[in-house]
């Protein structure tokens, strides 16, 4: 397993050396690219052009020029950002990253919990008048436009029912007078996910190693799962930081939402049409003729084969639900990095830009490969 | 023996167009048993008659602009004087008006075949490049095929709407220019392993063996033996590049990221910008979102639904009996 992950990051620092050299020919190649921008100003004179291409290495060849900007990226210095003045642009990205990493991750894990079982549940029902409706609504969520997503659960929510905060990250007036950044509660929030996410991983562990027993394996996955997060909550509630997570936490509920919708109809819909193929399959008709229960055939035998598609599936898509976050963070006014990268876009603050571009490079590698392991961990038939 | 002779006798092109015809009413058959791809085929011929016919002939009649008009109907430079902008719907404008006065439902049919021709484009360029490499790439193998499958891994990779939005921030793009990137990037992107697969399992078929005995070269086998057996699953993913264009096309005119006078996407864009698609305001001003929305998330899914019939025709696995 240590040698297959160690080959998996060595193609994937290769993956990332080509993808920063792809940045760095956008950024100098293209016309409107960084020489441009600094040199198109006519109220500079030539002196101060020189200057100013000097103190950002313009003047050097460009294969000297790229293989600072190389060494740059990998000692995470991407320069200052022009919009942020003089803020350098790591210190941005390395607030935004855990925004989006908790809106991405949380969205990732509810929508595959709830397309992997709704997908199952359909296949078994083919024909029934549930499979319909479910599909059609699945093949709906999944090619409506994003932002008509925003918009609808905006509406509906936000001003209709009330329920939700409209956009922003956290609500001012309850902020205004504390004396700790938003940015140490968030974490502190990253912190408690990322511990009960060890303990629900650890526990369906233990779950599989130690029975066989679907009764007693639901218990060994449960006790420490539900009781991790009594925990959590419990502390939080009693810490003073409680009611500003709670802040967060409440504004987080719609862009988690949209970003679990977008990637959960497809999700469901290829769980669907795996299960559909795997029913036919010879050993399901075995499983049922052994005389085992529809619930044993349909979750241990035909569910577990239909999964690893959906995860090759998974892979692909990864864009996809990327790309929709990017446009959930905009619209929604969660400052991640889609939305850093896309007033970085609209200021035209170069640095900025190219480094969420890089970074949002790094994650979607970095999720393919946390994906690689678990398809390694599911499918037997792969040797590492 | 005289039907023999005509046969015989028929040119050799005929004969082909011929045969193309009966396997096209083959898969037509197959391709009509599925309601989801009907359906999609029936909202594409519905937009196209809308963009490509009535729009034309609207213009040309009831919305031809005069200038003792206090209205007028262009899409891009059009007003209203005598209502206050953006107005509801009504008589006069059926889709209501935009926030500077616009009719909502001239721009959606202006935008229509502009939206067509971007996805169809786009399309065209993604399934030439993957058919090409895909079957390329399948037949000669070796360090070619090595090369652009990681290619394609690695493109497989790319967040596609990031860099986009990058990219268009540092340069005008035009719908042109669009679709070639938007093109050319997922051309080489996934649907090369798909049909490079595909041709893989053509490639050692007992036809391409003969060809090769009766002294074909390499390229007329690729492009008259191979590329002929993988055209099917190229036309499936071409329906889905369609949608991907479309998609990205209104992503990025939401984002006011394009240099384009006006589609799907720019017409949220500017009510969004002008501050009409704020909390409560959207339940408000319904009409400058609904229709714009619809269309892009209609069409998309159109040609989605097609995909997902086409499936079935390539995919016997999938047919309900």
């Amino acid at each position: 397993m240590g040698k297959y992950i160690g080959k998996r990051l060595f193609q994937i620092v290769i993956l990332l050396v080509i993808y920063i050299a792809v940045v760095f020919f956008i950024l100098h190649a293209m016309p409107g690219g960084m020489k441009a921008l600094f040199i198109s100003n006519p109220r500079l004179t030539p002196e101060a052009q020189q200057a100013i291409l000097k103190a950002f290495g313009l003047d050097k060849p460009p294969l000297t020029q790229f293989l600072i900007y190389m060494r740059n990226s990998f000692t995470l210095n991407f320069g200052v950002s022009f919009s942020h003045y003089p803020t350098p642009v790591w210190e941005i990205i390395k607030e935004r990253l855990p925004r989006t990493a908790l809106l991405f991750i949380t969205a990732t894990i509810i929508s595959f919990l709830i397309g992997f079982h709704s997908g199952k549940v359909l296949a078994w029902k083919r024909g029934k008048a549930v499979e319909y409706v479910s599909t059609i609504g699945g093949v709906v969520a999944y090619t409506i436009f994003t932002p008509v997503l925003a918009f609808l659960l905006i509406w509906f929510f936000g001003a209709y029912l009330r329920l939700f905060p409209l956009n922003q990250f956290l609500n001012p007036d309850l902020w205004a007078n504390t004396s700790f950044s938003s940015q140490v509660i968030f974490l502190r929030l990253l912190l408690t996910a990322s511990i009960i996410g060890a303990v629900i991983l650890v526990a369906l562990i233990l779950s599989y190693r130690l029975s066989h027993n679907i009764r007693s394996r639901r218990l060994i996955f449960y006790i420490p799962t539900i009781s991790s997060v009594v925990i959590a909550v419990f502390i939080w509630w009693k810490s003073p930081y409680g009611i500003y997570g709670a802040d967060i936490l409440w504004h987080m509920v719609l862009p988690v939402v949209e970003v679990t919708i977008i990637s959960y109809a497809g999700i469901m819909l290829v769980m669907r049409d795996s299960m559909l193929e795997t029913v036919k399959e010879d050993f399901i008709t075995t499983a049922r003729a052994k005389g085992l229960p529809d619930r044993v055939v349909r979750d241990k035998h035909a569910a577990r084969t239909a999964l690893l598609p959906v995860i090759t599936n998974f892979i692909i898509s990864l864009g996809f639900t990327l790309s929709g976050g990017i446009i959930t963070e905009t619209l929604f006014s969660w400052p991640g990095m889609g939305l850093a990268m896309y007033e970085a876009v609209i200021s035209h603050d170069y640095p900025l830009a190219a480094g969420c571009l890089i970074f949002t490079g790094i994650f979607v590698l970095f999720a393919h490969l946390v994906v690689d392991i678990v398809y390694a961990f599911l499918d037997p038939r792969i040797r590492y | 023996m005289s039907e023999l002779q005509t046969v015989v006798k028929e040119p050799l092109w005929k004969i082909r167009i011929k045969l193309a015809w009966r396997g096209f009413l083959k898969n037509w058959n197959i391709f009509r048993q599925s309601k989801i791809g009907m359906l999609g085929l029936w909202i594409v011929i519905v937009f196209a008659i809308l963009g490509f016919v009535v729009y034309p002939i609207l213009a040309a009649t009831v919305w031809r602009s005069s200038l003792a008009a206090t209205v007028s109907y262009d899409p891009i430079t059009g007003y209203d004087f005598q209502k206050i902008n953006p107005s509801h719907p009504s008589l006069q404008h059926p889709l209501g008006t935009d926030p500077i006065g616009r009719d909502i439902l001239s721009q959606l049919l202006y935008s229509t075949p502009r939206e067509f021709m971007l996805g169809i484009f786009a399309a065209l360029i993604t399934v030439f490049i993957g058919t090409t490499v895909g079957t390329v790439a399948a037949y000669y193998g070796g360090i070619l095929d090595t090369f652009f499958m990681r290619l394609a891994d690695l493109i497989l990779l790319f967040p596609m709407i990031a860099f986009l939005i990058v990219l268009s921030g540092m340069m005008k793009i035009n719908m042109i220019m669009l679709a070639l990137i938007i093109g050319i990037l997922s051309g080489f992107g996934g649907i090369t392993i798909v049909l490079r697969s595909q041709a893989l399992t053509v490639k050692v078929k007992p036809f391409i063996e003969s060809a090769k005995v009766s002294g074909a070269r390499s390229f007329y086998i690729v492009f008259h033996h191979i590329v002929p057996n993988v055209m099917p699953l190229s036309f499936l993913y071409m329906m889905f590049s369609v949608t991907g264009a479309i998609f990205s096309e209104a992503v990025l005119s939401f984002l006011g990221l394009l240099n384009v006078k006006m589609s799907w996407g720019l017409m949220i864009h500017t009510s969004e910008s002008g501050g009409y698609l704020l909390g409560a305001y959207i339940g408000r001003y319904w009409w400058l979102w609904v229709p714009a929305g619809l269309a892009i998330t209609l069409l998309c899914g159109a040609f989605y639904f097609i995909g997902r019939g086409l499936d079935e025709v390539v995919n016997p696995r999938l047919r309900r009996r």
